[in-house]
C-alpha cells in the first residue's frame, strides 16, 4: 500500500518545491511540469483544498488526506502549514497527526510505535480503528501490542453504534484498561442520570461492570509494583548496612562516615565518566560504568584503610569516641565535595540500564532498579563466600567472636581489623557506585540513607548477616508500604517506632548473640 | 581519688563558680549600660545578647554533660527537647503578636498564609505565659520520659542509644519541616514583638533576658552538681565505669539512667525557653541530627565528666564559630569536623582536662576521667 503512493510523493515534493519557490525567478522547468499533473491527482487537489476558504471544502479534502494520504505528505502538509492562515492550520492538523502517527506505527522502534498508538486515540478519528487492528495483527511486542488494542477500543467508544460500543466497553474491561476509566465513568455517569434511555443504561452497566474488573486488577498491579519498590529500597538499605555491620560486629565500630564512603565510591564513578568524556570515542562511553566498578571499590577501600589506619584504630574499645570520631570525619568529607565538586553533578546511565520492562499491564519495573536488586544479592553471595568459605573469612568470624583467644592463637588481629575496615569501606564505594544510577550524585548522598542503615543494623542485631539481611528487607518493605497511606515523613516515624517498639522484645537485634557474650 | 583532692577541687570549682557568676552577672552588664559606646571597655548590646545565646547552649550543654558524662549514656538527640522547650515559647510569643502582624490578623502569619482559619487546639494552652513556661519544661520531660522509659527498660545502651536517639532527632526535624503541624515548616516562628509587655527590640528587655539567663544557668548548675555529689551521683559514675556491678550490687541501672535523661531533657527545654526570645526565631534547623551533635561536641571541647568543662565548652566552641564564620564562612565544616576528630583521639578529657594535667602534674597524677571501656560497650 505504502509503495504504491511513491509517485504521489514526488509529486508532493515538487508541488512543496514550486510553493517555496514561489515569487523566486528561478522555476525548475521538469518540476513544474510534474506540479501540473499532481494537481490534476485526487491528493494533489486536496493539498490544494485544503488551503481554500471555504470551510466544506476543506474538510472535504481533510478527510481525503486522512484517507489516501501517507507520511510522505507530511513535508508537503508541514510546509503549507507553515504559511497558512488560522483556519487551513486547524484543519492540517489532526491531518498531520494522523499521518504522522499511522506512520509511526509501523516504525522501527517499539516506543515510537507505542506512543503512535497512545496518540491516534486523541486524535478521535475513526479511520485509525483499522490502522491499529492492522498493525496490532503484526505487532510482535506485547505490551505495544496491548496498547494498540487499548487504543482502537477507546476509538470504538466513541462510535455511534450501540451494539459496538457494549463491546468496546467489555473489551476494555478485559484488558484491564487504565486509559479507558474516565470514559468508562463517564458512562456510567450518563447511565444513572434520570433521562437515560435504556441504551445508555446498558452501557453504563456494561461499563460497571468493567471498572471494577480494572480496579480489581490494578489493586493488584499496585500491590506488585509496591512490592518491588520495597525490594529495590532493601536492597539499597541492604548493600549500605553490609558493611556497617561487618565493621561493627567485628571491631565494636560505629562508622559514621559510612555514607561519606558511599560518596566516594559515587564521585570515584562520576569522575571515572568525566575521564570517559575527556579522552574515551563517545561509542565506548558506556564502558565507563563498568569500568567504575573497580574504581570506586578501590577509591573507597583505600580511603577507609587510611581512615583506620589514622583515626579508628586508636579508639578500639571505645565506641561512642568512634562514633563521634567519625562523624567529624563524615563532616570534613561532605564539605570537601561540596567545595570541590559543588552541589550537584549527575551521572549518565549506560544505555542498558535506562528504560524498563512492562512486566504486566499496570506493572513498570525500571531497569536501574532491578540492577541494583541483583548487585545487592551478587554482593550478598559474595559477602558469604568471603566470611564463610575463605581463610580471611575464618579469621574474621574467629575475632569477631573472641578477640583475645584469637590473638592467642597467632591471630594477626590488627592486619585482619585493617583489611576488614577496608573491604568494608569498598563495599560503600560499590553501592554508592550503583546509587548513581538512581539518583544525583551530591555531597549529602550518605546522610539520604545512614539513618535508615543504622535502623537496619540496630534492628538486625550484631555480627549476624542474615539479621542484617532480615531487618533491610523488613524496613524498607515496611517504609515503601507505609508511604503511600501516610506519606514519606510520617513513614519514617513511624519506623523509627517501630523499631523501638521492636526493640522492647528483642533488645539485642533480631539475631542476638547467645551465649555469655550478653554485656558486650 | 583521694578525700583531699576532691575537696581541693570542690573547694576550686566552688570559687571559680562565684567568680565566673559575678563577672556574667554583674561585670558584662555594667560594661554594657555603664561605659561609653566608644570605650574599649564597652560591651555592645549585640555582643550582651550574643553572650546570652552562648549562656543557653551552656544549659543545652550542662543537661548532655549530666548523662553523657556522668552516666556514659550518649544523648544525639538533646536538639529535639531543646527545640520542644523553644517552640513552646515561640508559640506563646507568635500569639503575643497580635495585631501587629504583618496580615493584621490575631493568628500568627504562617497561619494566614497557609489558609489556617482557626487557631488549632494544642496552641491554645499558649496563650498564657504560664502555659508556655509550664509546656517549655514539661513537654521535653514528659517526651523523655516516654521515650526513655521504653529505650532503658530493654536495655538499649551504648551505640544502639546513640543511634535511636539520632533517628528521634532526624524524625522531629521532618515532622517540624511539615507545614501541617501548624508550627510553621521550614521558616518556623518568628517576627516576635513582647514579651510580657516588654519590646523584645529593647535593649534593657534583652539585658534582662541576658540576667535571667546568666541565673537560671547557675541554678541548673547548683542542681546539676546537688545530683552528681548526691548518693544518686555516685550510682550515675558507677553505671558508666560498670554497668553490669551496679547491677549486680542490687541497683536498677535503668532508673537511674531514665531520671537523668529526663532531668537533661527538662535542662534542654529550659535552655530552648531561654533561646527563642534572645534570638528571636526557632526553625527545624536547630532541632536536626547536626545541631544535636553540635552539642555534644561543645561537651567533649569542654571536658566531660565535668560540669564547668560543659559550660566552658558551649561557650568556647560557640564564641569560635561566630568568629570564624565571619572570616571563614565555608570552613567552618572542615574545623567542627577536625575537633570531632582531634579532641576525641588526642584530647579525651577536653580544656578542662588539659588545664587540669597542666597544673596538677607536679602534686599528683591527673584524675583523667576514663571513658567507658570495653565491658561498658
Amino acid at each position: 500500500m505504502r509503495r504504491g503512493f511513491v509517485p504521489f510523493s514526488k509529486i508532493v515534493i515538487a508541488l512543496f518545491l514550486l510553493i517555496i519557490s514561489q515569487g523566486t525567478a528561478v522555476a525548475e522547468q521538469p518540476v513544474a511540469s510534474e506540479v501540473v499533473a499532481g494537481a490534476a491527482s485526487p491528493i494533489g487537489q486536496a493539498l490544494l483544498d485544503i488551503k481554500s476558504e471555504d470551510a466544506a471544502v476543506r474538510s472535504a479534502a481533510a478527510a481525503l488526506l486522512i484517507e489516501k494520504g501517507d507520511a510522505s505528505l507530511l513535508s508537503a502538509l508541514d510546509a503549507i502549514r507553515a504559511e497558512a492562515d488560522r483556519a487551513t492550520r486547524q484543519a492540517i492538523k489532526p491531518v498531520i497527526d494522523l499521518l504522522k502517527n499511522h506512520a509511526n506505527l509501523t516504525s522501527d522502534q517499539s516506543d515510537t510505535r507505542r506512543s503512535a498508538a497512545a496518540d491516534l486515540v486523541g486524535t478521535g478519528r475513526p479511520e485509525a480503528i483499522v490502522w491499529l487492528e492492522e498493525a496490532a495483527a503484526k505487532e510482535p511486542v506485547w505490551w505495544v501490542k496491548y496498547t494498540m488494542e487499548e487504543s482502537a477500543q477507546l476509538l470504538r467508544l466513541r462510535a455511534e453504534d450501540h451494539t459496538v460500543r457494549v463491546v468496546a466497553v467489555k473489551k476494555l474491561g478485559e484488558l484491564r484498561s487504565q486509559n479507558g476509566l474516565s470514559a468508562l465513568k463517564e458512562l456510567v455517569e450518563a447511565g444513572s442520570q434520570s433521562g437515560a434511555t435504556d441504551e445508555q443504561r446498558a452501557l453504563a452497566d456494561a461499563a460497571h461492570a468493567s471498572i471494577g474488573q480494572i480496579d480489581a486488577w490494578f489493586w493488584w498491579a499496585d500491590a506488585i509494583e509496591t512490592f518491588f519498590r520495597g525490594i529495590s529500597l532493601s536492597s539499597i538499605l541492604l548493600m549500605m548496612s553490609l558493611g556497617l555491620a561487618i565493621v561493627f560486629g567485628l571491631m565494636g565500630v560505629i562508622n559514621m562516615a559510612h555514607g561519606e564512603l558511599m560518596m566516594i565510591g559515587a564521585y570515584a564513578t562520576f569522575v571515572t565518566q568525566q575521564a570517559f568524556i575527556a579522552w574515551v570515542s563517545p561509542e565506548m562511553f558506556d564502558w565507563y560504568f563498568p569500568v567504575a566498578l573497580p574504581v570506586a571499590f578501590l577509591a573507597a577501600a583505600a580511603f577507609g584503610w587510611l581512615l583506620e589506619a589514622t583515626v579508628v584504630r586508636f579508639l578500639y574499645g571505645r565506641l561512642l569516641e568512634t562514633l563521634l570520631a567519625t562523624w567529624g570525619v563524615s563532616l570534613i568529607l561532605m564539605q570537601a565535595a561540596r567545595v570541590y565538586f559543588g552541589d550537584l553533578t549527575a551521572v549518565i546511565a549506560p544505555q542498558a540500564l535506562r528504560g524498563g520492562a512492562q512486566v504486566m499491564v499496570g506493572v513498570y519495573l525500571p531497569y536501574n532498579r532491578i540492577f541494583i536488586i541483583l548487585l545487592s544479592i551478587v554482593c550478598v553471595l559474595g559477602i558469604y563466600f568471603l566470611l564463610f568459605r575463605s581463610n580471611l573469612g575464618i579469621r574474621v568470624r574467629s575475632v569477631t567472636q573472641n578477640r583475645n583467644m584469637s590473638a592467642c592463637l597467632g591471630i594477626p588481629t590488627r592486619k585482619v581489623d585493617s583489611y576488614t575496615f577496608a573491604f568494608a569501606s569498598g563495599l560503600a564505594g560499590i553501592a554508592g557506585w550503583a546509587l548513581t544510577m538512581v539518583g544525583n550524585v551530591d555531597p549529602g548522598l550518605g546522610q539520604n540513607y545512614i539513618v535508615d542503615a543504622f535502623m537496619v543494623v540496630v534492628t538486625g542485631g550484631v555480627g549476624k548477616l542474615a539479621g542484617t539481611i532480615w531487618a533491610s528487607l523488613g524496613i524498607g518493605g515496611l517504609n515503601k508500604l507505609i508511604e503511600p497511606v501516610t506519606g514519606a515523613v510520617y513513614g519514617k516515624v513511624f519506623i523509627l517506632v517501630g523499631v523501638i517498639l521492636f526493640l522492647q522484645w528483642r533488645p539485642q537485634g533480631l539475631f542476638a548473640a547467645k551465649g555469655r557474650s550478653a554485656d558486650a | 581519688m583521694p578525700e583531699q583532692m576532691v575537696a581541693r577541687q570542690d573547694s576550686r570549682e566552688t570559687l571559680s563558680f562565684y567568680v565566673t557568676g559575678l563577672i556574667l552577672l554583674l561585670v558584662l552588664p555594667l560594661l554594657n549600660v555603664l561605659t561609653p559606646e566608644d570605650s574599649w571597655l564597652h560591651l555592645s548590646d549585640f555582643r550582651l545578647n550574643q553572650f546570652g545565646k552562648f549562656l543557653c547552649f551552656a544549659i543545652l550543654a550542662l543537661g548532655l554533660d549530666l548523662i553523657w558524662g556522668y552516666c556514659g549514656v550518649l544523648s544525639m538527640g538533646q536538639g529535639v527537647f531543646f527545640g520542644f522547650g523553644a517552640y513552646c515559647m515561640g508559640m506563646y510569643l507568635a500569639l503575643q503578636i497580635g495585631k501587629e502582624s504583618v496580615y493584621g490578623s490575631e493568628l500568627p502569619d504562617f497561619m494566614v498564609w497557609t489558609q489556617v482559619k482557626e487557631l488549632p487546639f494544642f496552641w491554645y494552652p499558649f496563650k498564657s505565659f504560664a502555659g508556655a513556661f509550664l509546656g517549655a519544661i514539661l513537654v521535653p520531660v514528659l517526651f523523655a520520659t516516654i521515650f526513655g522509659f521504653l529505650a532503658f527498660r530493654s536495655r538499649i545502651k551504648g551505640v544502639y542509644f546513640a543511634i535511636i536517639t539520632q533517628a528521634l532527632a532526624f524524625a522531629a526535624w521532618l515532622v517540624f519541616n511539615r507545614n501541617e503541624t501548624r508550627l510553621g515548616g521550614t521558616n518556623g516562628l518568628t517576627d516576635f514583638k513582647q514579651l510580657l509587655g516588654y519590646r523584645l527590640s529593647d535593649p534593657s528587655t534583652q539585658r534582662g533576658l541576658y540576667i535571667i539567663t546568666v541565673l537560671a544557668l547557675g541554678a541548673a548548675y547548683l542542681f546539676c552538681r546537688w545530683i552528681v555529689a548526691s548518693r544518686a551521683g555516685k550510682v550515675l559514675i558507677a553505671i558508666r565505669d560498670s554497668e553490669s556491678r551496679v547491677t549486680f550490687s542490687g541497683y536498677t541501672p535503668w532508673m537511674y539512667k531514665l531520671f537523668v535523661f529526663v532531668v537533661s531533657a527538662g535542662l534542654a527545654g529550659l535552655a530552648g525557653m531561654l533561646y527563642v526570645p534572645q534570638v528571636g526565631i526557632i526553625t527545624p534547623a536547630q532541632i536536626g541530627v547536626l545541631p544535636s551533635l553540635e552539642v555534644v561536641i561543645w561537651v567533649a571541647v569542654g571536658g566531660r565528666g565535668t560540669l564547668i568543662g560543659a559550660i566552658l565548652g558551649a561557650v568556647a566552641v560557640n564564641y569560635g564559630r561566630s568568629v570564624l564564620t565571619n572570616y571563614f564562612p565555608e570552613a567552618w565544616p572542615f574545623i567542627l569536623g577536625g575537633l570531632f576528630v582531634v579532641v576525641v583521639t588526642m584530647f579525651p578529657d577536653g580544656l578542662l582536662g588539659m588545664i587540669r594535667k597542666v597544673t596538677e602534674r607536679k602534686q599528683t597524677p591527673a584524675p583523667v576521667i576514663k571513658a567507658e571501656g570495653r565491658t561498658a560497650a
